[in-house]
C-alpha cells in the first residue's frame, strides 16, 4: 500500500491545493473590501477529510487488502448467483409483480408517492433507452415529448372536456408526430451535434410553451385538469352511470404501475424483434448497416418516434396526476435527470434503467437533509460514474443469442 | 560494429482487440539503413508505432542508445534524436509548407541553425521551396513526401524511422525518393529504419533487412542476400 | 433608421461577447473534439468572480480612486481565474476519458456543468450578484442613437482580446503548435509537442476569454446570476458552429452574426422569442451546411 501511496499522493496534494486556490476566492473575498480564510479553510477541510478517506479505501483495495474482506463476499455472492439462477426468472419477476401490487397496502402517501415518482421515470428513462440504448443515438431534449404528452392532455380535457383515458392515445401519437418533426432534420448529424440541436428543440419547445400565451397560458400553466375517470353503475333511479375520479393516490399509482408494465414489456418485445436487431446494428456501425440494406433513417426516426410515444403516456398521467401543468417542469435539466437514469443505470439494459430511475428518485428523497447539496452531488456522481464505471451499474448484455453462443 | 543504437527485444503488442507484434527482435547499428519487409498486415507499421510509443508494448523491450524508452511519451522522442516519417506522410493539412517545417524543428531553440536546416531542406527539395506559403494539403502525394522527410530532417534525428515512403507514388518518383533516402544516410550520416512494402527498392537501398511475418522476425540477413534468396524472390519478389 | 443604427451597435456589442465565448467552445473541439457543456459555467465563473473582486475594490475604496486599474485587475485575475479552472476541469473529468466514447465524455461535461453551477449557487447564493455600477455612467449621443462609455470599452476589450488571440494563434510558435495539434494530434506528438500542454493550454485560453465576456456581461446587465451560462452557452456554441467548428476566425465572425440576428430579430421580429433564433440557426446550419461558413478545422485522422 505504501508503493501505491508513493504514486498517488502527489498529484492529490496538487488537487487539493489547486482547490483551495479554486475556493478561496469564492467565499473569501467580501464586499466590504476584507478578506478571510475561515470559510474557505473550513468547507476545505470537509472536502479534504471526506477525500482522503475514500483515496484511502481505494488504496487499501488496490493493494489487496481488502481481499481479506471482498473474497469470501465475493465467493458468497457466486454461490447465491448460482442458487439463484436455478429459479426460473418468471418466479422472481411474478413475485416483484406481487409486490408492486401489493405496496400501496402496507405503505402510507409519501411511500407512495415516491414510488408513482419512480414509475413514470421508468416509463421515461424506458423511452429515452429506446432512443439512445437501443439506436445509439444522444437525445438532450428528450423532456419536450413528455411536455407535449402533458400538454395534450391538459388541453383536450379543459378545452374539449375529453378525458383521460381518451386522451391517452391522442398524447402517445401528437408525441409522436413531434418526434418525427424534430427527428426528421436532426437525423443526418453527428454524434455529438445531434445532442446539442436535440438539446435546441427541447429549448425551443419549452420556449413555446411558455410563451405562447393564447394557447397554453405561458408561465401560469394551466389549471384544474381533471384527473382519469371511469364510469361505475350507480344505484339510483335505476340503473345508470356516472363518473368516478380516480384522484386517490393509490388508483394513481396502479395507474402508474399499468403503464410501467405496458412500457416495460413494450420495450423488450421491440429489443428482440427485428427492429430491434436493425437498431443494434446501427448503433454498432451505421455505415455497415446501411451496407447490408438497413433503411437507417427510417429506423432511426422510428426509434425516435418511439421513444417520444412513451414519454407522451408518460406525460398525459404526469398531468392527470398533478392536474395542473407548466413549463417549468419540462426544463433542460429534467432531461439531464432522465438521460443519467439511463446512462448510470446501464444504457440499453432494462433492469439497469429501472435501477437508475429508482436510484435517482429514491436517494434523494432518503437524503433529505441535504437537500441544498443535491444538485451538486448529482453533477459529481455522473462525472465519477462516467470516469470509472462507464458502462453503468447493470451493463446491457449483448440482445439476443447468435446460433453459435446459443448454448454455451 | 558498435553497439546497436536502436534494439527491439521480443516485443509484443495489440492493436485494438488483434495481437499485431508477437515477439520482435531486430537491432540497428549506427549508419546503417534497414529494411523491415513483409505483407499487408504482418506488423511493420506497427513495429514503428511502437518504437515511438504511439502503440503500447506489452513485453519486451526497446532500446535506443542503450537505454530503454519503453514508456517513454512520443513527444519526448525527437529530442533524443528519434523522428518519424509516418505512414500517409500526415502533413498538417491547413498549414503551409515552411510552418510544416518549421514544426519539424519545434524542440530546437537555436534559430540560426533551424535557418540553416530550411536552406538545406529548400536545396534538397527546391519544390518545397517554391511551394513554401502553400498549405500542406494542397501539394501532390509525391511532394506531400518530400515534405514529410524534410520535416523529420529538421528535427537532426540520428535515427529516421520511415513507415512505406512510397505509398501512393508514381515510380519514377518513387526512384527519386529512394535516391534521397540514400544520399541523407550517406551524406548527414543518419541511420535509417525502413518499412516497406516495395520489397525490391528496400533491399536494394538498405544494407540488411528483417523480413517480418504476422508479427515475428521470420528472417534476417544482408539485404543483398535476401534479394537473391530464392523463398523471398518467390513470396515478396514477384518472381 | 436611428433604430437601426442603434440595434446594429447593439448587435456588435453582443455579437462580440458571444465570439468570445464561442472561440472556447470551437478551440476545445477543434482539439479533443468535446463539445464543452461547462464552458458556459466558465462564463458565468468570470462574471461571478469578477463582481467579487470589483465589489471587494469598490469595499475598501480603491476603485473610486483609480477605478480604470481596478478594472484591468479584475479583468486580469478573474481571466486567470477561469483558466486555472479551466484546466483543473479538464485534468478531472475530460482526461481520464479520452480514451472513452463520445457519449461518456459528453456525459462528464454535463455533470461538470450542474456541478459548476451548483458551487457557483452555493457558495454566492441564489439571487442575482449586482455589480457596482458607479463605473460608466454615461455615453455619446448622436440624435436618437446612444453608445453608452460601457458599450465603447466592452467592444474595446473585445477587440484586443480577438486580435491578441489571432496573433498568438497565427503568428507564434506555441499557437502554430496549437493549430497542428488540432489537426493531427498523433503527428503533433511526434514532433515533440506535448499534446497534453497545448490541451490545458486550449481550456485555459477558452475559459480565459469566456471569463472576459462574463464580466462584461456583468457590468452590462447589472449582474450575474448563477444559471447565467446556460443560453449564451448554447447560443455561443451555434455561433462557433455557423462559423465552423475548430475554425478560429469562424468563431469570431459566426459571433457577431449571431448577435446581430437575436438584435435584430428581437427588434424587428419578436422580443419574446429572441432566443430562438440561434437555435433555429444551429439547426439550419447542421442541416445544410454542417462545416460551417469558413470550413471546419479539426483532426481529420480520427474516424
Amino acid at each position: 500500500m505504501i508503493q501505491e501511496f508513493k504514486q498517488v499522493w502527489k498529484p492529490y496534494a496538487v488537487a487539493l491545493l489547486w482547490l483551495l486556490g479554486l475556493l478561496w476566492p469564492l467565499l473569501g473575498i467580501h464586499k466590504d473590501g476584507t478578506l478571510s480564510f475561515n470559510e474557505t479553510f473550513t468547507v476545505w477541510i470537509y472536502i479534504a477529510a471526506g477525500s482522503a478517506f475514500c483515496l484511502f479505501l481505494y488504496l487499501l483495495n488496490q493493494s489487496g487488502t481488502l481481499k481479506a474482506v471482498s473474497s469470501p463476499l465475493a465467493g458468497v455472492r457466486q454461490t447465491a448467483g448460482k442458487a439463484t439462477a436455478k429459479v426460473p426468472v418468471w418466479i422472481w419477476l411474478g413475485l416483484l409483480l406481487v409486490f408492486a401490487l401489493c405496496y400501496p397496502i402496507f405503505t402510507g402517501r409519501y411511500a407512495q408517492d415516491v414510488a408513482t415518482n419512480v414509475l413514470i421515470y421508468i416509463c421515461l428513462g424506458l423511452g429515452l433507452n429506446i432512443v439512445i440504448g437501443l439506436a445509439g443515438m444522444l437525445d438532450l431534449g428528450y423532456i419536450a415529448f413528455y411536455g407535449v404528452g402533458a400538454y395534450t392532455y391538459a388541453l383536450l380535457n379543459l378545452n374539449y372536456g375529453i378525458g383521460f383515458w381518451t386522451s391517452l392515445p391522442a398524447a402517445a401519437t401528437l408525441a409522436c408526430i413531434a418526434g418525427c418533426i424534430i427527428g426528421y432534420p436532426t437525423l443526418r448529424m453527428r454524434g455529438d451535434y445531434l445532442a446539442i440541436v436535440t438539446l435546441g428543440f427541447g429549448e425551443i419547445v419549452r420556449i413555446l410553451l411558455n410563451n405562447w400565451m393564447e394557447l397554453t397560458n405561458g408561465p401560469n400553466g394551466l389549471l384544474g385538469v381533471k384527473a382519469p375517470r371511469i364510469l361505475i353503475p350507480a344505484m339510483e333511479n335505476g340503473l345508470s352511470f356516472e363518473f368516478f375520479y380516480l384522484k386517490k393516490l393509490h388508483f394513481l399509482y396502479y395507474i402508474a404501475l399499468a403503464l410501467a408494465i405496458v412500457t416495460i414489456i413494450s420495450v423488450r418485445h421491440l429489443n428482440f424483434s427485428r427492429i430491434g436487431r436493425a437498431w443494434e446494428s446501427i448503433r454498432e456501425d451505421e455505415t455497415a448497416a446501411e451496407l447490408m440494406g438497413v433503411n437507417t433513417f427510417m429506423l432511426k426516426l422510428l426509434a425516435y418516434a418511439m421513444g417520444a410515444l412513451f414519454a407522451g403516456l408518460a406525460g398525459a398521467f404526469f398531468c392527470a396526476r398533478m392536474r395542473f401543468v407548466s413549463p417549468e417542469s419540462f426544463t433542460f435539466l429534467e432531461s439531464a435527470m432522465v438521460l443519467s437514469m439511463v446512462v448510470l443505470g446501464g444504457m440499453g439494459s432494462i433492469p439497469g434503467v429501472i435501477l437508475g430511475a429508482a436510484a435517482l428518485i429514491v436517494l434523494p428523497e432518503v437524503f433529505r437533509e441535504f437537500e441544498t447539496y443535491r444538485m451538486l452531488v448529482f453533477g459529481m456522481s455522473m462525472v465519477i460514474m462516467m470516469v470509472f464505471r462507464p458502462a453503468g451499474l447493470i451493463p446491457a448484455k449483448r440482445m439476443g443469442k447468435r446460433g453459435e453462443e446459443g448454448d454455451g | 560494429m558498435a553497439e546497436p543504437i536502436l534494439e527491439l527485444k521480443d516485443v509484443q503488442s495489440s492493436y485494438g482487440n488483434i495481437k499485431a507484434l508477437k515477439g520482435v527482435s531486430l537491432r540497428v547499428f549506427p549508419g546503417e539503413i534497414v529494411a523491415i519487409i513483409g505483407a499487408n498486415g504482418a506488423g511493420k507499421s506497427t513495429t514503428l508505432m511502437a518504437i515511438c510509443g504511439i502503440v503500447p508494448v506489452e513485453k519486451g523491450d526497446i532500446r535506443y542508445r542503450g537505454e530503454s524508452i519503453l514508456g517513454v511519451t512520443p513527444e519526448k522522442l525527437p529530442v533524443m534524436g528519434l523522428s518519424q516519417v509516418p505512414e500517409g506522410r500526415r502533413i498538417f493539412p491547413r498549414l503551409t509548407v515552411l510552418e510544416n517545417l518549421e514544426l519539424g524543428a519545434f524542440y530546437r531553440k537555436d534559430r540560426a541553425g533551424i535557418q540553416e536546416d530550411l536552406e538545406r531542406a529548400f536545396s534538397w527539395f527546391p519544390v518545397l521551396k517554391e511551394r513554401r506559403r502553400q498549405e500542406g494539403g494542397t501539394l501532390s502525394g509525391g511532394e506531400q513526401q518530400m515534405l514529410a522527410i524534410a520535416r523529420a530532417l529538421m528535427s537532426r534525428p540520428k535515427v529516421m524511422l520511415m513507415d512505406e515512403p512510397s505509398l501512393g507514388l508514381a515510380p519514377l518518383l518513387v526512384q527519386k525518393i529512394f535516391d534521397i533516402i540514400r544520399d541523407i544516410n550517406q551524406q548527414e550520416g543518419t541511420t535509417i529504419l525502413l518499412v516497406e512494402q516495395n520489397a525490391n527498392l528496400a533491399l536494394q537501398a538498405a544494407e540488411r533487412g528483417y523480413v517480418l511475418e504476422t508479427g515475428i522476425v521470420k528472417m534476417e540477413d544482408r539485404a543483398a542476400d535476401l534479394l537473391t534468396n530464392p523463398e523471398i524472390r518467390k513470396a515478396y519478389l514477384g518472381e | 433608421m436611428e433604430y437601426f443604427i442603434q440595434q446594429l451597435i447593439n448587435g456588435i456589442t453582443l455579437g462580440g461577447l458571444y465570439a468570445l465565448i464561442a472561440l472556447g467552445y470551437t478551440m476545445v473541439y477543434g482539439v479533443i473534439q468535446l463539445i464543452n457543456f461547462a464552458h458556459g459555467e466558465f462564463f458565468a465563473a468570470g462574471g461571478y468572480v469578477g463582481v467579487i473582486v470589483l465589489s471587494y475594490l469598490a469595499g475598501n475604496g480603491h476603485l473610486e480612486t483609480h477605478p480604470f486599474l481596478c478594472l484591468a485587475a479584475s479583468f486580469a485575475l478573474t481571466m486567470v481565474y477561469c483558466a486555472f479552472l479551466a484546466m483543473g476541469v479538464e485534468k478531472v473529468a475530460y482526461k481520464p476519458l479520452r480514451l472513452q466514447s463520445r457519449l461518456a465524455v459528453l456525459l462528464s461535461a454535463l455533470g461538470m456543468s450542474i456541478f459548476l453551477q451548483n458551487a457557483l449557487m452555493l457558495t454566492q447564493g441564489v439571487y442575482d450578484k449586482a455589480y457596482p455600477s458607479e463605473l460608466f455612467q454615461g455615453g455619446l449621443e448622436f440624435g436618437d442613437v446612444t453608445v453608452s462609455y460601457l458599450q465603447i470599452m466592452m467592444v474595446g476589450m473585445t477587440v484586443v482580446l480577438l486580435v491578441g488571440l489571432n496573433l498568438l494563434v497565427f503568428k507564434t510558435k506555441i499557437g502554430m503548435a496549437m493549430r497542428a495539434t488540432a489537426q493531427d494530434k498523433i503527428m503533433s506528438s511526434l514532433v515533440s509537442i506535448s499534446a497534453n500542454r497545448i490541451i490545458s493550454l486550449t481550456f485555459a485560453i477558452g475559459a480565459g476569454l469566456a471569463a472576459a465576456a462574463g464580466i462584461m456581461v456583468g457590468l452590462y446587465y447589472g449582474s450575474v446570476r448563477y444559471d447565467m451560462g446556460f443560453l449564451p452557452g448554447i447560443k455561443a456554441f451555434a455561433a462557433a458552429v455557423l462559423g465552423g467548428i475548430g475554425n478560429i476566425t469562424g468563431a469570431m465572425l459566426g459571433g457577431l452574426i449571431i448577435g446581430m440576428i437575436e438584435i435584430f430579430g428581437a427588434g424587428y421580429i419578436s422580443g419574446q422569442y429572441k432566443d430562438v433564433f440561434a437555435f433555429i440557426i444551429l439547426i439550419s446550419v447542421l442541416y445544410f451546411k454542417p462545416t460551417g461558413i469558413m470550413g471546419e478545422n479539426i483532426d481529420d485522422t480520427r474516424v
